[in-house]
């Protein structure tokens, strides 16, 4: 592939994958009330277009038309800075989640990844250290949130980034741990790699090579590590709105309210996305051998995006049923509870990986 | 020569925040130039190869110790120092020192440019996890636990200084 091919696939790529995701992003926001309505017993959204899908749009349209506010005394630099901030990291990270793996057309071979590249020998490569990408994008994202709290110079929005803040680097502890278990028995920090792995053949004929299976106790502490990591329910605390108002984000309106909003629900797509390619074998699923070739190569992105949902609906499922923490359990559970239970997980892990070697 | 214009240019961002954070008045602006200062030293890794090092620099960094710092100058609601009148000492005396030491050493640098010899990195896999974990775990694994005992000493410092004494 020459350079110039390059550039436009990538090109072709980058838009594509960020207007999915923000598509997704809108329709993550429709799916919510929805689900939310229906577990309350209500209709939800009905009015714009039918069954109210169009409703992502008119709140879109509405972010936009808005007047853009900033108050007297905030410190204007950081203020304006921050939602930039929040949402530049969570695009970051989708960058480097593989969709599947690869794709042929016009004889053009390429990988389903932003950062993935085809080789000219068949072989597909991508960045080798993938995770740890979203790892650090997901630590500078704290800045976003502190920041924000901190700039808008009101009491409730202090408050609130300072237990986000606070909340968000506990739990990236218990988030990094879990995830050690699956980096033990892949052996490789590239997410396609780790994926591959999953394909193996499966273990007793029957069940599939998910590391879920051996790594049951690490999925459910980054399950819990992660939804507190985005500040969703039952760990939302920096946004409680009957004591803090809205949290960090008070004091913003308009578009930069929407960058705020929009950051977090991709920050629930990327660890959907994770969760899928770490525990739930990516994009392996039944792809019948007599299709077309296209539908071949699209049926894993298929899969992919299914798993995806699921975790979504999850998201949206626990939202809709759980109450909140008080925050002296938030960070009990965090300290005393998971991330003791995340040691003990690698190191049981690394003996049987050791003893098996 | 793609690499080098890449260097320079994360170069001359990572001497810039170093200076601003020298110059700002307030301290979570001088923290987040430190931040800067971070971010571009890990991408000046990943120009040398050494991707692995580069993203842990920015977790460690960029991510968890410097949130700490910002954590603490909100939590303390620190507000914007005054600077001081600067000592004429330091000024008379300082500036030519630092000038004369960094034509000295720049100088012994390029004169003595081939016996100093470059830094010559392998190809393959360098900076990769495995390499840096062989180094860690074999080559120097005492030098490696010795320095997480210290550590751990530092920290025990930390609680004895910051116990409340009844």
């Amino acid at each position: 592939m020459d350079i110039k091919t390059f550039i436009i696939v990538a090109v072709i790529k980058i838009v594509l994958v960020v207007f999915i995701l923000l598509t997704g992003v809108a329709y993550t926001t429709l799916l919510e009330r929805k689900l939310v309505a229906r577990i309350q017993n209500r209709w939800g959204p009905t009015r714009v277009g039918p069954f109210g899908l169009l409703q992502p749009l008119a709140d879109g349209i509405k972010f936009i038309l808005k007047e853009d506010m900033v108050p007297d005394s905030v410190h204007k630099v950081l203020y304006i800075m921050a939602p930039m901030l929040a949402l530049a990291m969570s695009l970051i990270s989708i960058a480097v989640i593989p969709f599947g793996p690869s794709i042929t057309v016009n004889g053009t071979t390429t990988a389903l990844q932003i950062t993935g590249v085809a080789h000219s020998g068949g072989g597909l490569s991508d960045i080798n250290i993938g995770l740890l990408i979203i790892l650090g994008a997901t630590s500078i994202g704290v800045y976003g949130v502190a920041l924000a709290g901190w700039s808008s110079n009101s009491k409730y929005s202090l408050l609130g980034s300072l237990r986000a803040s606070a909340q968000m680097i506990s739990y990236e502890l218990a988030l990094g741990l879990s995830l050690v278990g699956v980096l033990l028995l892949s052996g490789s920090l590239s997410l396609r790699e780790i994926v591959n792995a999953q394909g193996q053949a499966p273990w007793w004929g029957w069940l599939p090579h998910w590391y879920i299976f051996p790594q049951i106790l690490g999925f459910f502490i980054y399950l819990m590590a992660a939804y507190a990591e985005t500040n969703r329910i039952p760990f939302d605390l920096p946004e409680a709105e009957t004591e803090l108002v809205a949290g960090y984000h008070t004091e913003y309106s308009a578009m930069k309210f929407a960058m705020f909003f929009m950051a977090e629900y991709m920050n629930m797509i990327t660890v959907a996305c994770l969760a899928t390619l770490l525990f739930f074998g990516g994009w392996h699923g039944p792809v019948p051998q007599s299709a077309p070739a296209i539908v071949q190569s699209l049926m894993p992105v298929f899969w992919f995006a299914v798993k995806v949902f699921f975790f979504m609906f999850l998201y949206i499922w626990i939202r809709g049923t759980l109450p909140r923490f008080r925050y002296d359990q938030l960070m009990a559970f965090g300290w005393k509870f998971l991330l003791p239970l995340a040691i003990a997980n690698i190191i049981v892990t690394s003996f049987i990986v050791a003893w098996r070697a | 020569m793609f690499h080098q214009v890449l260097f320079i240019i994360f170069g001359l961002i990572c001497v810039a925040g170093a200076v601003n954070l020298l110059m700002q008045r307030h301290p979570i602006n001088s923290a987040l130039s430190l931040v800067v200062v971070m971010a571009s030293l890990a991408l000046i890794y990943l120009l040398l190869g050494a991707e692995f090092l580069a993203a842990i620099q920015v977790i460690v960094y960029a991510g968890a110790i410097m949130v700490l710092f910002v954590f603490v100058i909100m939590l303390l609601n620190a507000g914007a120092e005054e600077h001081s009148p600067g000592s004429k000492i330091a000024l008379l005396m300082g500036v030519p020192g630092v000038i004369v030491l960094g034509c000295l050493v720049g100088w012994i640098m390029i004169s003595n440019n081939k016996q100093l010899g470059g830094v010559s990195i392998s190809p393959t896999d360098f900076g990769g996890p495995h390499n840096i974990a062989r180094l860690l775990f074999r080559d120097f694994l005492l030098p490696f636990e010795i320095t997480s005992v210290l550590i751990l000493i530092a920290i025990m410092g930390a609680v004895v200084l910051g116990r409340r004494s009844n």
